[in-house]
């Protein structure tokens, strides 16, 4: 052991109490930028937050990928659904004519919207691929208001940091943080490939998410909720979400 | 050194598990840019799957195992990577891939890779001196690992991630497309799966105790012992 010398012990107790402050210093560098995500207790969320973190740095005005019209699956996958619920089917009913999604939370001015009301913002159409975490894919164009149109009318409070999005089906939301909800391709979606969202696909509104995996992208969505906190709100930490035990952020 | 084999060595054993209960969930793969259950596929694997909307001619669904699967891929992904590049920094400042790795001018012949392969097919045991070093066969292998087939299955693992295409389209679209990333990211991990059964099989052929000494305290045990 006599390698071992006290110099060595000092630079070592040195180095080791650098490294922690440093570390410290990333920690609180990291949450004053938001680069912290929800779920980054626990075994997994020292990884998860390397991958938001590093994701948010690196992309976080990134455009997903657009593709030419000739790419448009022919025959795009319609992922399983839940079963549809005794209100939704009311609402099919009618065409979805009294179909209304309501902005509310830490914002200026709550609203409700119908699905014509939606359409009178301007319209974003874009061909974007829907990737699922189980590994297959489809390419459709989708049409839709962004909704930053939507947020930006309603006036997003400044202490606001998230955005949560729910189903029609009362155990199904999502939520991602306000640069993804302010993103130019994410979009309240009511249209795809020229006709009318099908109810297979989220019809009659979808919020896509086109820069995380499809189970981010929630169909059937009746409201939208901002937040500075998602204490309950968390999917994938939440038992009652049929995400429960994914990550929060799907961007990888 | 030793350190960062065994953090690799732990971390690629969680990438293959998870990788697997991934692949589970989907276990059909396909060329360019998209693929699902509805289109035609390159080849499927003939196992059932975790999800009840892939036809696998199985009547039953496995559990998902999805969840904790993919944090714990992307977190083994991370220990791999940041474990990797002290690795390659440390490697070439300390000369290790100069001097143990890259073949020696008199090796890098034809016969070289010849010889040692006869060796090899005829079992013989190492010399005392080439059991202290690496043969032609064992360097190029270790480089091929290294400095290609990791980098591989990190770029087509990134080519799949939605958020990082956005950033850096290349990354994907020089692949030909997702589904091409995740096909080439499945064979390069195979390719990953052959050379850790052989690498463990010449452990367990040249001795497996004196090795795993070798491996985890840095010290053979001198000589070898002969039969």
């Amino acid at each position: 052991m006599s390698k071992f010398s006290r110099r060595t012990f000092l630079s070592a107790g040195l180095a080791a109490g650098a490294g922690l402050s440093g570390l410290a210093v990333a920690a609180n560098l990291a949450k004053r930028y938001g680069l912290v995500p929800p779920d980054s207790g626990g075994i997994y969320g020292p990884g998860e937050t390397l991958t938001y973190a590093a994701q948010q740095l690196l992309a976080r005005h990134s455009l997903a990928r657009e593709f030419p019209r000739s790419m448009i699956s022919k025959v795009p996958f319609a992922n399983s659904i839940p079963p549809l619920n005794d209100a939704f089917k009311r609402l099919q009913a009618s065409g979805f004519a009294d179909w209304r999604l309501s902005v509310g939370g830490l914002v200026a001015l709550p609203a409700s919207y119908s699905l014509p009301d939606l359409s009178n913002f301007p319209v974003r159409s874009q061909i974007t691929e829907v990737v699922c975490e189980e590994g297959w894919s489809y390419v459709a164009e989708w049409i839709g208001t962004p909704l930053s149109e939507v947020l930006n009318a309603a006036g997003v409070l400044p202490q606001a940091r998230y955005l949560v999005y729910f189903s029609i089906d009362p155990d199904w939301w999502e939520s991602i943080d306000l640069a993804d909800a302010h993103h130019p391709q994410t979009l309240l979606a009511w249209s795809m490939n020229d006709g009318d969202l099908p109810v297979a696909f989220g019809g009659p509104l979808r919020l896509r998410v086109p820069r995380q995996l499809g189970y981010k992208s929630v169909k059937f969505v009746t409201r939208l909720m901002v937040t500075d906190s998602l204490k309950g709100f968390v999917s994938s930490l939440d038992p009652n979400s049929p995400n429960y035990g994914y990550s929060w952020y799907a961007g990888i | 050194m030793r350190v960062t084999h065994w953090i690799t060595a732990i971390s690629f054993v969680a990438l293959l598990v998870t990788g697997l209960e991934i692949l589970i969930s989907h276990p059909r793969f396909y060329w360019g840019e998209v693929g699902n259950s509805q289109t035609t596929p390159l080849f499927k694997i003939p196992i059932p799957s975790s999800r009840s909307t892939v036809p696998t001619g199985y009547g039953y669904v496995l559990p998902d195992q999805n969840g904790w699967s993919r944090y714990l891929h992307f977190e083994a992904a991370w220990a791999l990577v940041l474990t990797g590049l002290v690795y390659v920094i440390s490697g070439f400042w300390t000369c290790h891939f100069r001097n143990n790795l890259f073949p020696a001018a008199a090796d890098r012949t034809w016969r070289a890779f010849r010889s040692v392969i006869a060796e090899h097919l005829r079992l013989a045991q190492p010399e005392e001196a080439d059991s202290r070093s690496y043969n032609v066969l064992q360097r190029v292998t270790y480089l091929l690992v290294i400095f290609v087939l990791v980098p591989l299955v990190i770029w087509t693992g990134l080519a799949m991630s939605p958020r990082f295409n956005a950033a850096v389209p290349w990354i994907v679209n020089s692949l030909g497309g997702r589904q091409s990333a995740r096909t080439l990211h499945f064979f390069i991990s195979i390719a990953l799966v052959l050379f850790l059964v052989v690498h463990i099989t010449m452990v367990v052929l040249t001795g497996f105790g004196n090795r795993m000494r070798g491996m985890i305290t840095g010290h053979n045990a001198a000589p070898q012992e002969r039969t």
